[in-house]
């Protein structure tokens, strides 16, 4: 298990570490997230597709894995790098350990890594393309493959994690909902089961005129990876379905809707991951803290001439976390309201939306 | 939303003497408070009766009382300071008594309690209103009912369910408890329970023992935002309290659904008791089944709260008292970071260690079992980025002789009943090869630790296997650094010399690196420098070029070195500040304020031996260290230091060792003249008994080199001392004995005094109530001296005075007088800041601790403009606390050996109301009337007619046993009363009865199942005012006489330093 492992970034910095999980060899956009329990939620959740996680809190996989904290099918991140890997985890409900689940998904792993040295190196130089080997693989040639590797805005991720063909949960439900499906979590839609609203979960690029044929009482389009502006055909949905149904948008579903009315998109320097980030309500007051995952950001000054407002703001950096539409039932919000991993705090965005769903 | 504009003036209570449970955590919250509160503009009125605290410093608050804590004392405050609000949640559960009194005796009519209500404080304290409370909100509690009898036990049971732990309420020490599994066990455990319990009571409760524990801090503000600050988990399972666990921060095995769920329990209950500020809340955890109980909720600030502030770098105290009069977390910027807000949830990057240091080494007879009854004094916090690491630093900064994990003899009884070697008891199974699951089956230990602690011996293996040259090899090296070995350990494995291996490091490379504590896990920038060192790539340390002073903290709170060495601390910093210079402390202790990021330039937590205190003077290169503040643990450091070419600032360690090596000693005080005790040093029993035979018996023998009287004893013939040698050569087999000739009856002294090598200033002459021959730490002394003559005082005035010059003392130094038929003898001399620096301060106005740090740096005293000895024409008495009540089967005598945990202080007009107030202070109210038992030992027979006298003409109605009443039947009306062990009725059952309100009972002898010692015991259980000198007889009895004729001032700090 102590075999060799690297990591690189595309500074042409080398870490070396212990490999754990699959031998391979993966690229992917380095970022740091700063959650201390939630890592099974985080590596299953399609939003770090694209991107190698990094966790600040050094102690990883103390409570083993269990399938009931998976967020998807599997692990979506390119790859894990932690200070400490745990292989005899504790937890009445663990099924195997970190290694072997990184392993079971062909996820390279690797620990004893300076994680604070790394993540204030990010920090001040913003997230950075990196690569994770735990093959043997000279520096430079895996430095090349960094280079070689796109910019995590110009790919095009959604597609690789989305639904492919319409799938219905919750049919008996005394709701429906329609899920226009970037990359969404288990949470999301077990917050909506929970409700009684059951949802059809479409893939991203699902017409408008399609949705519509299932009858739903309102949409969500969820969160996913990546870049919004590459998934314009989202945004366009959207559009068509604003006056149609009441909307909402969970991260990347909340960057779309504020695209689909006219507003720009910025990609942060390092974003905000973590389940500890305050969020203030402008119209209230109230402060929630919340679970994020987000690395691009709703530019908040090119939203003041459109309809939408902006009614939450992060009280770290002041950049947008919600908006509302003036007149229409759209709303949406940058953070996590679903939690998995994180506080449960903001779990009444729920109850709005059945609250909006039924007065529409 | 600022502030609330009606809030303008604010009474902090503070939390008293330092007692087990209630240590320096509440000096730390109270002085952030009152920071906190004058930044905002509002004006603070404090009040604590414990000298040895910097929120008392009259800079800390606008006003300050050194008053006692009871309800009528401190309304007598309010009146005279007329608050708009009182915040009581600064100052532990003494805080909250005093405000559920002040509101029971009506003494809050239009002033607002903030923080938390009195309807909340009652919500949580009272077990029926939080039972109801919890089960309104639908959170699980364990059941408990008080029960007196067998038949309603049973039917207790049938509500709550096997298996159950029976306590009795009211026993000797506590004891008569027991667990029972089924209604066989129950009948047993029950009947025993309620024939011990005073009031034939027991209680039943659910039981959760085995079930992890988890600690949530949860803080709220006015617009409902609730945070959690940080989770805590305690190794030990439920059956240890949480003041006796070790206890890590984050949580380890929680998974994210198990944290959010014991998360939104902290929220709904913060909520649901409407708290503004902080609240620890404590969940027992099922690890089989995830269920969850609420164990214990405190609507304030607490000793957890305190670990965790240190533990993330979030200052719940500071912030708490902000949100207190009306601000909100969103508007309150987190410090460390001065960009965010407060709103928002650390994330700690680093795992926290914490573990308890004990008293026991303190008590004979004691049982060092741990349980549910807090017993520790102190604790220990250590950084790392891994648990191995955590522990091992915090092992280290027990400074209990151990560099990291040691074998010990254990039993599977040990395992099962822990006691304060647990943790090496865990790693000595492990090591002998038991299972990891075997070892789970007996303790309850989440296999988690237990693995982390396989980890470390594995890696010993691992060391073991390799030839000492292959393990200084870089990567083994380096790795054994990573895990938190230290050098002392290696020197072990490998046989090299630690200072060797620590050369090999340097030279290598192989050096710690330091880290900042951030509250944000580097997430974003941080502005305060708060340090950790570990062995990682990076560090983050920008080290400077200013003139800059290292201070080396006192580590734990222990007897013998208790809050009072962290006060001289602070002050030394804030003094060298002042001056424009750097300040570096180095600390381990959570606790304390000396360890708040803002009392120095730079703080590191950081175990305090040599070789981690070296790596931060190899980093930093001060231009000096002081250790004169930090008690034993500095001082200790002195010499290793200093032969690594560390400059020691103020007095010269040759110094030390010319007052702490007795011949060295003696040649000085020949020098000067200056008389002591007749002594000899032994090395065998032999050489004692020759010595105790030439100066004469009785002796007081000690080890040289000691810290708060270990191991001190007076004995009085052969046979005695051939037991003491036998214990004594046990503890320090490299270091002789002391023998000195023990003056009877004389009265002690302690003297606080300044010099600079040039000029000597005599801060205090302090006179001691109890004759010499009980710890000076644990006597009562009061400042002015009472009972001595002008020359004697003008004797010690010189003695001192040609001591400190002759040692070339620069800065503080305490010496130890014994007077006997007006002729003066030395007992001790400490060139060092000692215990009752604090209290001397206090009383006669000058900060001496401070002042000692600026002669360090080159100023003298006449810069400072002191010359003569302070005239108060009032009178200040320490008293002291002890911690008989926490300790089963402790006697309650006093020794040479220290007992004491902290002090109150009394200041008043005369002696007799100062020491009332002390003794109020130190939880001791006596009566003014009602019946007085008095029994003495037979030496003591013939001098007690005074007192009894005395005694009669207060009003009290005398009782004595036998041997005592016929000793002075012909002098006063006294009645007979048959021991404890004669037929019923006795005193006992006069105790019991309440019919007894002040006792006189002087000890008999060394062993402690006698009479006396029942008696002694069960006034402490039940609280009865006692004492067991007759010094302290006589002058409890002054005090009665005073606070008889009229009713109690109280006055501040302040108006008495005016009038200096």
């Amino acid at each position: 298990m102590l075999k060799e492992a690297k990591l690189a970034l595309e500074d042409g910095t080398i870490l070396k570490g212990e490999g754990f999980g699959f031998e391979t060899i993966k690229t992917g956009e380095v970022v740091f997230a700063t959650g201390m329990t939630g890592y099974v939620e985080s590596l299953t959740d399609p939003s770090y597709k694209g991107q190698i996680l990094m966790s600040t809190y050094p102690l990883q996989g103390n409570y083993g894995i269990s399938r009931d904290w998976f967020q998807s099918d599997g692990i979506k991140a390119e790859g894990f790098v932690v200070r400490e890997q745990n292989k005899y985890p504790s937890h009445r409900l663990s099924k195997e350990n970190l290694p072997d689940f990184l392993e079971e998904y062909q996820i390279p792993g690797i620990s004893g890594i300076d994680t604070r040295y790394l993540t204030l190196k990010i920090r001040r130089h913003g997230a950075m393309k990196g690569a994770i080997s735990t093959e043997e693989i000279e520096d430079a040639e895996l430095l090349k493959l960094i280079n070689e590797q796109e910019n995590i805005e110009d790919i095009d991720l959604v597609g690789t994690v989305a639904v492919r063909k319409p799938k219905i949960i919750g049919e008996e439900l005394k709701h429906r909902a329609a899920i226009l499906d970037c990359g969404i979590k288990k949470n999301s839609i077990d917050s909506l089961l929970k409700r009684g609203i059951g949802v059809v979960v479409l893939p991203y690029n699902t017409g408008y005129k399609e949705i519509l044929e299932y009858d739903p009482e309102a949409l969500l389009v969820s969160s996913g990876p990546g870049n919004p502006t590459r998934v314009t055909e989202a945004a366009k949905t959207v559009k068509n379905l604003s006056h149609k149904l009441p909307i909402s948008g969970i991260c990347l579903g909340h960057q779309i809707i504020s695209l689909a009315f006219g507003a720009k998109i910025n990609k942060m320097k390092f974003g905000h991951r973590g389940i500890n980030q305050p969020v203030k309500d402008l119209i209230t007051g109230k402060v929630t803290i919340t679970s994020q995952n987000h690395g691009f950001t709703v530019d908040a000054d090119s939203c003041k001439d459109l309809p939408i407002k902006i009614n939450q703001v992060n009280l770290n950096d002041g950049t947008p976390e919600g908006i509302e539409h003036e007149e229409l039932p759209i709303s949406s919000v940058q953070y996590h309201p679903e939690a998995g991993p994180g506080p449960n705090d903001s779990d009444n965005y729920f109850d709005n939306f059945l609250k909006v769903l039924k007065e529409y | 939303m600022p502030r609330d504009k009606d809030i303008k003036k604010v009474l902090i209570i503070g939390s008293g003497p330092i007692q087990i449970g209630q240590a320096a955590e509440f000096d730390y919250s109270g002085s952030q408070a009152c920071k906190s509160l004058m930044d905002e503009g509002i004006e603070t009125v404090l009040v604590n009766s414990n000298p040895a605290t910097i929120q008392t410093d009259v800079d800390m608050a606008d006003t300050v009382y050194v008053e006692p804590l009871t309800p009528e004392i401190v309304a007598k405050i309010i009146e005279k300071e007329k608050p708009d609000a009182i915040l009581p949640t600064m100052g532990g559960q003494t805080g909250l008594n005093v405000a559920t009194g002040l509101e029971k005796i009506g003494a809050l009519e239009g002033i607002r309690v903030i923080g938390s209500t009195i309807q909340t404080i009652r919500n949580v304290e009272d077990r029926n209103l939080f039972g109801n409370f919890m089960m309104e909100l639908d959170e699980p509690i364990p059941h408990c009912r008080a029960v007196t009898s067998i038949e309603e036990s049973i039917e207790a049971v049938a509500e709550i369910g096997y298996p159950v732990i029976v306590r009795p309420a009211f026993t000797l020490g506590g004891t008569g408890g027991g667990v029972a599994y089924n209604e066989k066990e129950l009948i047993e455990v029950a009947t025993r329970g309620i024939d011990m319990s005073f009031i034939n009571q027991v209680l039943i409760d659910e039981s959760v023992i085995g079930w992890k524990e988890f600690e949530y801090e949860v803080m709220r503000d006015k617009n409902d935002t609730c945070i959690i600050v940080c989770n805590m988990e305690n190794m030990d399972p439920m059956g240890i309290h949480t003041g006796e666990s070790v206890v890590v921060a984050p949580s380890q095995t929680l998974s994210d659904v198990d944290n959010q769920r014991l998360r939104n329990a902290s929220i709904k209950i913060i909520r649901a008791l409407h708290i503004q500020g902080g609240c620890n809340i404590q969940f027992a955890f099922n690890a089989e089944t995830g269920e969850y109980k609420v164990i214990e909720v405190n609507p304030r600030v607490s000793r957890s709260s305190a670990l965790a502030s240190k533990a993330t770098g979030y200052p719940i105290a500071k912030i708490s008292a902000k949100i207190s009069v009306g601000m909100t977390l969103d508007e309150i910027q987190n410090d460390i970071t001065k960009e965010t807000p407060a709103s928002f949830e650390p994330s700690l990057d680093y795992v926290v260690a914490k573990i308890p240091r004990w008293p026991f080494d303190k008590f004979k007879g004691v049982k060092r079992k741990i349980g549910v009854q807090m017993q520790s004094t102190g604790e220990v916090m250590a950084i790392g980025r891994t648990i191995e690491e955590s522990l091992h630093k915090a092992i280290r900064s027990l400074d209990i002789g151990k560099y990291g994990f040691v074998e010990v003899p254990y039993t599977d009884d040990l395992l099962k009943n822990a006691t304060d070697e647990r943790i090496f008891h865990l790693y000595t199974a492990l090591k002998s090869g038991r299972e990891i699951n075997e070892i789970h089956d007996i303790t309850q230990i989440d296999k988690f630790f237990l693995y982390k602690i396989q980890s470390i011996i594995n890696f010993e293996d691992y060391l073991n296997s390799l030839s000492p040259e292959e393990i200084l090899k870089h990567d083994n090296l380096l790795k054994a650094k990573r895990m938190g070995f230290s050098d002392a350990i290696l020197s072990q494995i490998t046989g090299y010399k630690e200072k060797y291996i620590r050369d090999h490091r340097r030279e290598t490379g192989i050096i710690p690196t330091y880290k900042m504590v951030d509250t944000c896990a580097a997430e974003f920038e941080a502005k305060t420098p708060y340090y950790y060192g570990t062995y990682e790539g990076e560090d983050e340390v920008a080290v400077s070029n200013n003139k800059k002073v290292v201070i080396i903290g006192a580590g734990p709170i222990r007897i013998g070195q208790g809050i009072e060495f962290d006060y001289c601390c602070v002050h030394a910093s804030l003094a060298l500040k002042d001056e424009g210079i750097e300040t570096i402390i180095i600390n381990n202790n959570p606790e304390t304020v000396s360890t708040d990021y803002d009392i120095s330039n730079k703080l590191y937590f950081e175990p305090l031996t040599l070789e981690d205190v070296m790596s931060i003077m190899d980093k930093e290169k001060p231009d000096g260290v002081v250790v004169q503040f930090g008690g034993q643990t500095s001082i200790n450091l002195a010499v290793p230091l200093a032969e690594e070419g560390i400059q020691i600032l103020g007095t010269a360690h040759e110094s030390i060792d010319r007052v702490e090596d007795r011949e060295r000693f003696t040649e000085v005080l020949d020098l000067l003249e200056i008389p002591q005790a007749e002594y000899g040093i032994a090395y065998s029993f032999e050489d004692a008994r020759l010595v105790a035979k030439r100066i004469g018996f009785p002796v007081l023998v000690r080890p040289s080199y000691v810290l708060g009287g270990r191991a001190m004893e007076i004995v009085y013939d052969d046979t005695k001392l051939k037991e003491y040698m036998k214990e004594a050569v046990k503890i320090s087999p490299k270091h002789p004995i002391l023998v000195d000739k023990f003056l009877e009856d004389a009265i002690e002294i302690d003297v606080d005094a300044l010099s600079d090598g040039e000029e000597v200033f005599i801060g205090g002459i302090m006179e001691h109530i109890e004759e010499a021959g009980v710890h000076s730490g644990d006597s009562a002394c009061v400042i002015p001296p009472q009972s001595l003559s002008k020359d004697v005082l003008k004797t010690i005035k010189g003695y001192t005075t040609k001591l400190a010059l002759e040692l070339q003392v620069i800065g503080l130094m305490n010496i130890q007088y014994a007077v006997k038929d007006d002729k003066v003898y030395i007992i001790e001399a400490n060139p060092r800041a000692s215990r009752t620096v604090p209290f001397v301060s206090k009383a006669v106005g000058v900060p001496l601790a401070k002042i000692a740090a600026k002669l360090m740096v080159g100023y003298k005293l006449k810069d400072m403009g002191l010359r003569d000895e302070i005239k108060i024409n009032h009178v200040a008495v320490k008293e002291s606390i002890f911690p008989f009540i926490k300790l089963p089967k402790a006697d309650s005598i006093l020794g040479p050996e220290m007992k004491s945990t902290g002090e109150s202080m009394g200041i008043d007009e005369n002696f007799g109301i100062s020491y009332y107030k002390a003794l109020l202070s130190a939880g001791m109210e006596l009566p003014k009337k009602g019946r007085l038992f008095i029994s003495v030992r037979d030496s003591d027979k013939n001098s007690i007619r005074d007192i009894v006298e005395i005694a009669e003409n207060l009003g009290f109605e005398l009782v004595a046993t036998e041997g005592t009443a016929n000793a002075v039947e012909e002098y006063v009306n006294i009645a007979t009363i048959g021991k404890v062990s004669q037929p019923s009725p006795n005193i006992k059952d006069a105790v019991v009865n309440g019919e007894i309100d002040l006792i006189i009972n002087t000890p008999s002898g060394k062993q402690s199942a006698d009479d006396g010692f029942y008696i002694r015991r069960m006034a402490v259980e039940l609280g009865i005012p006692y004492v067991t000198t007759l010094a302290g007889a006589r002058a409890v009895l002054n005090a009665i006489e005073h606070v008889k004729e009229g009713d109690i001032e109280v006055k501040s700090l302040n108006e008495y330093h005016d009038l200096l």
